[in-house]
């Protein structure tokens, strides 16, 4: 806890020009400055955008596969193969950014990756191979696939447990009258997932302003050409503090990002708890 | 009787499952056929599933350099036993008295919990910090203690599951028998307790296993690296394995590089590979209970 309290007395220092040699308390103050060179760079305009578009895409392709592949696993009967299933599609979850940033190399890199050598030279006979690592515009979809392969086993899971709490004896109505099964999940199986959904979208709109470091400075390898694909908020800060030395930029987007994603947060919270209230996390 | 169109879906669930399944092994399979590759063979043709000529090289590279992957490795291991024990703990410590309701104070405990799950400083103030306040840079405490000791979203696990799941009658005739909160802890709560700790640990486990970032952070002597570390910097420019590498004396030109960088990785994660299917129960469970009250 005491991790996480001492910090925020560091927060005043997005209004601080900080040197290590004075430290916190004896670095002067210089009021807003810090912010307005932050917003006077362009900078702040992609990574707030990014961080934002990405968020929000990732949402919603979260909950329609999350969803679909729950039901779908519910489908199966057999526990042993659906042990084997689950087991398969969680093990991407377990691996740390560097592991997933090595497989992603291992598809992409330009000499030596699998993509490059059996599909673009091998199927499709071209020359030459891509430079997925210079090239921005292939990196929204390299990102997002990336990001739904590895939270797609935990996703699943987050539906199944709520698809396990519904009552059989809907489907049993359901199937004397002769619905199909499609029917069933329309008619049943989504209306009934529907408040887990909502909930879950709006906790997750809570984190909107937050991004995966990892997976936005690792698997990208942190090569500038793509930068206006893959900067966020996160990696940044993170550039700014500890590779360029800038502190009070980097203070400035970090503060920033604490303060709106606390207000995200508590207004999702709030909205949570007017609709349900054993929902809402407090 | 199994209607034609359940048998569809079954199916259908099957294909799906089948191929969800092989997106999610075969990048792996392709990391450790890659480490396998010969050098030569990999640099000319790229990394494949079917290498023209299989070698052990790279692994040969890293016996040549135990003592730098040895090391990483061992501080890896020392990083999550202790980091896991301490976070299981001061977690089943800390629920324990938030599941207490009836205390003075405990409401404000709890929020104060729940605040950390909110709001925190963010990289900047946290990093500063660290390195001013508490001076973590280069030591052991950098890697334990920034953001995995405790986790918020845990500690509320646990104290539901000690509200929950443990029967009332147990503390009472317990305190009948005039044991004290500490002893009823130690001797009845935490075997009662196995399944919720066993998840706790292993989720703290996994963390601080594949923790990189506290390395990144406040790491920056290479004796102190980690195997994430060291994956990491590897990452950063395959440069960094003639470094790492020391006084092999062998330049970086004449290194297996293509294939060594795979080998490093599947080092890195075969004990999550070998561990996870037994522990795959307790991990799935973990989650769900997150889920239902996450």
């Amino acid at each position: 806890m005491v991790n996480n309290y001492i910090p925020l007395y560091g927060l005043q220092l997005a209004f601080k020009q900080f040197s290590y040699q004075k430290g916190i308390n004896g670095s002067p103050w210089i009021g807003f400055k810090n912010f307005k060179f932050l917003f006077a760079s362009n900078d702040a305009f992609i990574m707030v955008r990014n961080t934002l578009l990405y968020n929000i895409i990732w949402i919603i392709i979260g909950v329609i596969f999350g969803v679909a592949v729950a039901i779908l696993f519910n489908e199966i009967l057999n526990k042993t193969v659906q042990k084997f299933y689950q087991t398969a599609i969680l093990l991407p979850y377990l691996m740390s950014m560097v592991v997933v940033a090595y497989l992603v190399y291992a598809f992409l890199a330009t000499d030596t990756g699998l993509i490059n050598n059996a599909i673009v030279k091998g199927l499709l006979g071209r020359e030459e191979g891509i430079a997925w690592y210079m090239e921005s515009k292939y990196w929204p979809f390299i990102l997002t696939f990336v990001q739904q392969w590895k939270q797609i086993g935990f996703g699943m899971l987050l539906y199944l447990s709520s698809l396990l709490g519904i009552d059989k004896s809907y489907y049993e109505a359901a199937m004397l009258d002769g619905a199909t099964k499609w029917q069933q999940i329309r008619m049943i199986t989504v209306p009934l997932l529907k408040p887990t959904i909502i909930m879950l979208t709006i906790l997750n709109m809570g984190q909107i302003f937050r991004s995966d470091f990892g997976l936005f400075f690792q698997v990208p390898m942190n090569q500038g050409a793509l930068l206006s694909a893959t900067q966020t908020i996160d990696t940044y800060v993170y550039t700014a503090l500890l590779v360029n030395n800038n502190f009070g930029m980097s203070a400035a987007a970090s503060f920033l990002q604490s303060v709106v994603g606390f207000i995200f947060i508590v207004g999702a919270n709030a909205i949570v708890r007017k609709m349900d209230k054993n929902s809402s996390l407090f | 009787m199994v209607s034609r169109d359940q048998k569809t879906w079954r199916i259908a669930a099957h294909i799906v499952m089948i191929l969800l399944s092989a997106a999610a092994l075969l990048p792996f399979l392709l990391l450790i056929i890659a480490s396998f590759t010969d050098d030569t063979v990999a640099l000319l043709n790229g990394y494949s599933y079917f290498p023209e000529k299989w070698s052990l090289g790279a692994y040969e590279y890293i016996l040549e350099n135990k003592d730098t992957f040895f090391k990483a490795y061992g501080m890896t291991i020392l990083v999550t036993v202790v980091g896991t024990a301490v976070n299981i703990v001061l977690t089943s410590l800390t629920a324990y008295v938030l599941s207490k309701r009836q205390l003075p104070g405990v409401k404000i405990m709890n929020l104060f919990v729940i605040f950390t799950m909110l709001f925190n400083g963010g990289l900047v103030a946290t990093y500063i910090s660290y390195v001013t306040i508490f001076h973590v840079k280069d030591t052991i405490f950098g890697l334990l203690l920034p953001s995995l000791l405790m986790n918020a979203f845990m500690i509320m696990l646990v104290r539901n599951y000690f509200e929950h799941s443990i029967p009332e009658d147990i503390y009472e005739s317990a305190r009948i028998d005039g044991a004290n909160e500490f002893v009823i802890f130690i001797k009845l709560v935490l075997p009662l307790s196995v399944p919720i700790l066993a998840t706790v640990g292993l989720m703290g486990g996994i963390a601080y296993w594949n923790d990189w970032q506290n390395s990144l952070y406040y790491i920056d002597d290479k004796s102190m690296y980690t195997i994430q570390a060291v994956l990491n910097s590897i990452n950063e420019g395959v440069a960094a394995l003639a470094t790492l590498g020391g006084n092999s004396g062998v330049s970086l030109s004449e290194l297996p590089t293509t294939t060594i960088r795979m080998a490093v990785a599947v080092v890195g994660i075969l004990p999550i590979l070998v561990i996870y299917p037994f522990f795959q129960k307790y991990f799935a469970k973990g989650l769900m209970a997150g889920a239902v009250k996450g």
